[in-house]
């Protein structure tokens, strides 16, 4: 056998399993965008391509509250995990090498804990309080859980600095405050963004945590679909939920994907 | 001339150790003054207290007469051109030039002014709307040094500035900082570890070592009158030996008597001499010192000699060659011994 086939076979070879392995990985998701557009309201079997379970969101009331639930949560865990997250970041950023290896640890604890330890902590936490659970206590655990992330991602933009950035800044005349606002922030964008695209991500598609500090009838999607399924209320309107998050998933990250290679390319120009 | 700034008995510290002890130093008017040091001797921190970076332990800092210890950095007549630029990534040229500006809440067409001319100042005319990303060193510390003459300050800091750039470049802006220092008649305090840049730009050179001021002087005399072993040795190359002070303007260096210009060190002192590898003269053997060349090294405007004295070793700066193998007789000047108390 000459080389050049063994080559051209490997090669065909290697193309076959990554073609194997993602149509495994996307399979499910492949399956409940189909069933998604399935008329029938039973699962397996397929009666013609419809819009109906789209239509059905809408006038599904508990479906539509347990989303609008999930997205108010997500947002408003978004927008204050990533202010509390970057200013926690820049603060630890300050820190001496040591003081800042211990802090990380407490910082990064929470995110390898399981959801279930961090459920069942902040549930106790939150019985000791005088909270009702619902609205307040989700939105607590959402916070809680999603500032680390953020600090992660932040921190690391944070060393690529100029160490003498913030200096600099006051040196020109700038208050404390605005040499945090107009140089400090603006210059880790990048990474707050990213923090905030992954704090959101969590907080949308949490359920073990959810699950521990929920109450008062309000629910998120995850919480409904469980508490739904094998049971004849279960709609395939929860497919063409998930098919929608997936959809806007894959544009948002395909947008992501061509802005970050704008940047790239700008840096490229440098030399 | 007049006390720009006036540094009295300044101790700083950082968590118990001593990072500059009992500083005195005064800075005149238009005085391009240099802090001199290896790195770690305390130059970049006295430059940031200056600046109002850190805060000082004990002594005072007056600036026209007046402690500025309350004075925070922002509202300082200082401005500051830091060790890698410290420009801001977001901004471009013309935004970080106009950044002190604005924060002083100067009319949009004074910036505009006073940023074109400053860049006129840099020569980087033209470069207003460029991303700062796309430039090179010597264009980015261009702009450090106009984002900061901008603003107009009394005293401007920069903190090795150079230290980035590669030899000719560097050549070309301690000439153009010198030019600029002259020109707009400000105080420049510069800090640096390189003693050509400071002997070259300087009007003072203050030298450092271990958070301890050890000379103050103009660069002459910094070099050729250098008060301890650290000074000479760190201050270009230089043979240092032991001798004794016989009297005064006599000196004995390896048994050899020799007439000198020091005096003042008593009768019978043991001290030490510093004699620069430019100033001693080669000649064949004929008693005084004597030595055998060891090694002769091609260094373009000059030969570097070694010559061994038994087991002190001589370094020679001469534009005649020598043989290697040769013993020869090391001469020099009376003024070219400078005795220093051991």
């Amino acid at each position: 056998m000459s080389e050049k086939l063994t080559l051209r076979l490997s090669r065909v070879g290697t193309i076959l399993l990554v073609i194997f392995t993602y149509s495994i990985i996307y399979l499910p998701i492949v399956i409940i965008a189909f069933l998604s557009f399935n008329a029938s309201s039973r699962d397996q079997i397929w009666t013609g391509f419809s819009f109906v379970w789209y239509r059905e969101i809408l006038n599904n009331p508990r479906l539509l509250e347990a989303i609008q639930n999930t997205l108010l949560i997500a947002v408003l865990a978004t927008l204050i995990s990533t202010v509390l997250g970057t200013l926690f970041a820049i603060g630890i950023h300050g820190l001496s090498r040591k003081q800042r290896l211990k802090i990380m640890v407490l910082n990064n604890i929470p995110v390898v804990n399981p959801d279930i330890v961090t459920g069942i902590s902040l549930l106790l936490v939150f019985s000791l309080l005088p909270l009702s659970f619902g609205f307040q206590t989700m939105l607590l655990a959402h916070i809680f859980f999603c500032i680390p992330f953020v600090v992660l991602s932040v921190l690391p933009k944070l060393k690529t600095l100029d160490p003498n950035l913030y200096d600099a800044a006051i040196d020109l005349g700038a208050s404390r405050f605005k040499a945090l606002w107009l140089v400090i922030i603006p210059s880790i964008k990048v990474g707050i963004l990213a923090g905030s695209l992954i704090a959101f991500t969590m907080s949308i598609d949490d359920f073990v945590i959810s699950y521990f500090t929920f109450g008062d009838g309000f629910q998120n999607v995850s919480i409904w679909i469980y508490s739904r399924l094998g049971r004849r209320t279960f709609s395939p309107s929860v497919y063409a939920y998930n098919t929608l998050v997936v959809f806007v998933t894959i544009v948002v990250l395909s947008l992501f994907n061509l802005f970050g290679k704008k940047q790239k390319s700008i840096k490229g120009e440098k030399i | 001339m007049k006390k720009l700034i006036d540094i009295q008995n300044l101790v700083k510290q950082f968590d118990d150790q001593v990072v500059l002890n009992n500083i005195n130093l005064y800075i005149n008017e238009n005085e391009f003054i240099t802090l001199l040091g290896p790195s770690g001797c305390g130059k970049t921190t006295l430059l940031r207290l200056i600046g109002g970076f850190e805060t000082l332990d004990e002594g005072k800092i007056l600036f026209e007469d007046k402690n500025i210890a309350d004075i925070p950095a922002h509202k300082r007549p200082i401005n500051t051109v830091f060790q890698k630029y410290a420009l801001f990534p977001h901004l471009n040229v013309y935004q970080n030039i106009a950044f002190g500006l604005k924060m002083k809440k100067m009319p949009k067409e004074t910036i505009e002014q006073e940023v074109l001319k400053a860049l006129e100042m840099v020569k980087l005319k033209g470069y207003e709307s460029r991303n700062i990303k796309t430039l090179s060193g010597g264009q980015q510390q261009r702009v450090a040094i106009a984002r900061a003459l901008v603003n107009k300050p009394k005293v401007l800091l920069l903190d090795e500035p150079l230290a980035a750039l590669d030899l000719k470049l560097r050549q070309d802006m301690q000439y153009e900082l010198k030019e600029m220092q002259r020109a707009l008649g400000i105080t420049f305090i510069f800090v640096t570890h390189d003693q050509e840049e400071a002997l070259t730009m300087s009007d003072t050179v203050v030298v450092m070592n271990e958070g301890h001021i050890l000379q103050i002087g103009t660069p002459i005399d910094i070099y050729n009158e250098p008060k301890n072993r650290f000074v000479a040795s760190f201050i270009g190359e230089s043979n240092i030996l032991p001798a004794t002070m016989i009297k005064d303007y006599k000196v004995n260096i390896l048994n050899t008597e020799y007439t000198c210009v020091d005096h003042g060190f008593g009768e019978q002192t043991p001290v030490e001499v510093v004699i620069r590898p430019e100033d001693i003269e080669l000649k064949p053997a004929q008693g005084g010192i004597e030595g055998l060349v060891t090694d002769v090294i091609f260094k373009g405007v000059h030969y570097e000699i070694i010559v061994m004295v038994g087991t002190i070793e001589f370094i020679i700066h001469s534009t005649l060659s020598q043989t290697v193998g040769t013993q020869v007789s090391i001469t020099f000047e009376p003024e070219a011994i400078h005795v220093m108390r051991r």
